[in-house]
């Protein structure tokens, strides 16, 4: 039963990811004019220099024909070239990558740090003024526009107290030979003490920005959840056996919790690649997010394009990811 | 007209309406947190529509001469970069965050309402068609297809709109899909059905009513988070254009200055959280006294 329930969904998937390669397609057709005479400015170029752009897009071709050599080229992992740059985007986005992954992966330690022991301290004394401190201050973090977060941390950290440094991945005096291209990874595996501390320091404040939102909503699952879980049977059992209410909370209440938390963040996942955007703009992070809205700025289609694509897909993935472990976490559901 | 149209004449609903207003004033007023919620809320709305009135300075008059002043009497919150009072900008900025939330809302609401109501009551190729364009539109992050769509259309007030609608309509339609899908199943939809009432009638005047409220609670906690979309776009420089104060653009223009004049991100930034704060709470609020189904544990 299982097994064909994955595969069902991950056939599902399909379709969804072709849909958003073929909207990828069209949104350079969106732009209001042609796009080669957007991207190329106002700067005099040639008419025969349009030509010769418009020929390399492929932008004079009939739809049909343009819309099969896109799919031909993304077979191929061609991502095309960087009207800006002259660089394959493939290439950019394969750079810039590792940033953001890394980022995003310290942002989400930080969040799950945050989010379940207030969670849980709340679940384990609702209404007591702890709780409410943990409602209160989820909340805020749900309302609060990260970007200004972000602002008021640099205003705290780097222009107070001078603590913390504002931008970039690592310090420009600190040389740091590139292995994985993960910037903590690599000072971990050269030995590099003093790249490591300089990598971590500038992590904090963008991975604590963009960790904020999703600890607040993770709290209040985690929260929500515990609750639900106290109440269980299992959990009278327990208690009721001697065990100790530590370990009741820990090991029967908390793990039983976890599932729903985990599908939470599965479903934050979209949030946490956008806020990305964001954070990378506001701390200067050299990650994806600034690729593309640099690009937006350069008018570099054409790497929009592909980022956008590869942002989805993603999201498409982590989705996929999320349901099927939860397939395999929760054993109810083949019940169902 | 048959006899049994005439005997079970059309209901109005004004009644109930009346009566979810009633309970939800006087729900919000029975707690303190619920009622300063709503007041703030007002006391924004209020400012956005008289910001002529109240803002002691246009927001768009510059005074090189007093750049980036720290708070004073004559400047409550300083002045930014180009001298432009910056509580007089924040006052004019209420207005778009208000309006591009509620248009957004609003837009999006009537379009996934509408359309999911209309998938669940009549299945077959409506459904089909809204269920492919839901799985689409939901394989891209909000934020990023926002940015996308704002990339290629270019800054401006509708296209910011359009661009958070496009994608903002599909958890109303899907909302009214699954309401929809339960009440057609009821006996009061069926026995409507037997009388010969209109499909139309039964959709507007029977299932809506029964949805209206879980619609609502869930449009009043869509808006703060349309509002911190528009002022994210609008920080990255594709949402709204310069020439209108929003609060996004000018935080985004304290950021160049962050090191020398702290008030210029902070204000407007502490204007939009706690708006979305009030607005939250209030939609929290909302959804407790209105649809108890949603109630949190």
């Amino acid at each position: 039963m299982r097994p064909l329930r994955i595969l069902q969904r991950v056939l599902l998937a399909i379709p969804v990811a072709l849909g958003v390669a073929v909207l990828a397609f069209f949104s350079l057709h969106l732009l209001p004019g042609d796009p080669v005479q957007i991207m190329l400015g106002d700067t005099n170029t040639s008419a025969a220099q349009i030509r010769a752009m418009q020929h390399e897009l492929h932008l004079d071709q009939p739809l049909t024909t343009q819309l099969a050599l896109f799919f031909g080229q993304l077979a191929h992992g061609n991502l095309g070239t960087s009207i800006v740059q002259q660089r394959p985007v493939s290439t950019m986005i394969a750079e810039a990558l590792p940033a953001t992954i890394e980022l995003t992966a310290a942002a989400l330690v930080i969040a799950v740090l945050i989010a379940i022991p207030l969670g849980l301290l709340s679940a384990v004394k609702p209404r007591s003024w702890i709780d409410r401190v943990v409602l209160s201050t989820s909340l805020l973090g749900a309302s609060m526009p990260a970007f200004w977060f972000g602002l008021l941390l640099i205003l705290v950290f780097a222009v107070d107290f001078r603590v913390l440094p504002t931008s970039g991945q690592i310090d420009a005096t600190i040389a740091l030979q590139p292995v994985t291209g993960f910037t903590i990874v690599d000072s971990i595996i050269t030995h590099n003490g003093a790249a490591l501390w300089s990598a971590l320091r500038h992590v904090l404040m963008p991975a604590l920005t963009l960790g904020a939102v999703f600890a607040a909503v993770l709290a209040r699952t985690v929260r929500s959840s515990m609750l639900d879980a106290m109440g269980k049977q299992y959990v009278t059992t327990a208690r009721a056996k001697g065990v100790s209410e530590t370990a009741v909370v820990v090991k029967h209440a908390l793990r039983n919790a976890l599932i729903p938390a985990v599908t939470v963040a599965g479903l934050q996942v979209g949030e946490l690649l956008g806020g990305n955007m964001i954070v990378e703009t506001v701390f200067s992070w050299p990650g994806l997010g600034r690729l593309v809205v640099n690009a937006i700025f350069a008018k570099d289609y054409v790497v929009v394009q592909a980022a956008v694509m590869l942002y989805a897909i993603t999201y498409v993935a982590a989705n996929l990811v999320v349901d099927v472990a939860y397939t395999v976490l929760d054993p109810q559901l083949e019940l169902r | 007209m048959s006899v049994l149209q005439a005997l079970y004449p059309i209901q109005r609903h004004g009644i109930r309406a009346l009566y979810s207003v009633n309970r939800l004033s006087a729900g919000l007023g029975a707690e303190p947190v619920g009622l300063l919620a709503a007041l703030v809320v007002v006391v924004y709305v209020l400012a956005a529509v008289a910001a002529p009135l109240v803002a002691p300075y246009h927001p768009a008059a510059t005074d090189l001469a007093s750049r980036l002043a720290p708070p004073s009497r004559a400047h409550w919150f300083g002045t930014d970069a180009l001298g432009r009072d910056v509580l007089s900008r924040t006052i004019y900025g209420t207005r778009v965050s208000l309006l591009v939330g509620v248009l957004t809302v609003g837009i999006a609401t009537a379009v996934g309402t509408a359309l999911g109501m209309l998938g669940a009551y009549f299945r077959g190729a409506v459904d089909m068609v809204g269920a492919r364009l839901v799985e689409l539109l939901q394989a891209f992050p909000y934020l990023i297809f926002a940015i996308a769509m704002m990339a290629f259309l270019g800054p401006g007030f509708w296209n910011l709109i359009w661009a958070l609608a496009l994608k903002g309509w599909i958890e109303f339609y899907r909302l009214a899909r699954g309401e929809t899908l339960s009440q057609v199943a009821r006996e009061y939809v069926e026995a409507a059905r037997a009388i010969g009432y209109p499909s139309s009638w039964i959709l507007l005047s029977e299932v809506l009513p029964n949805i209206m409220n879980t619609v609502t609670v869930v449009a009043m906690l869509r808006l703060g988070y349309f509002m911190v979309l528009e002022a994210s776009l609008s920080f990255l420089g594709v949402g709204i254009p310069p020439s209108i104060p929003a609060w996004g653009s000018m935080i985004s223009d304290g950021r160049n200055v962050l090191f020398v004049a702290w008030w210029v991100s902070t204000i407007p930034g502490l204007a939009l959280l706690v708006l979305v704060l009030a607005i939250n709470l209030v939609g929290e609020r909302m959804r407790e006294l209105l649809d108890p189904r949603l109630r949190v544990a």
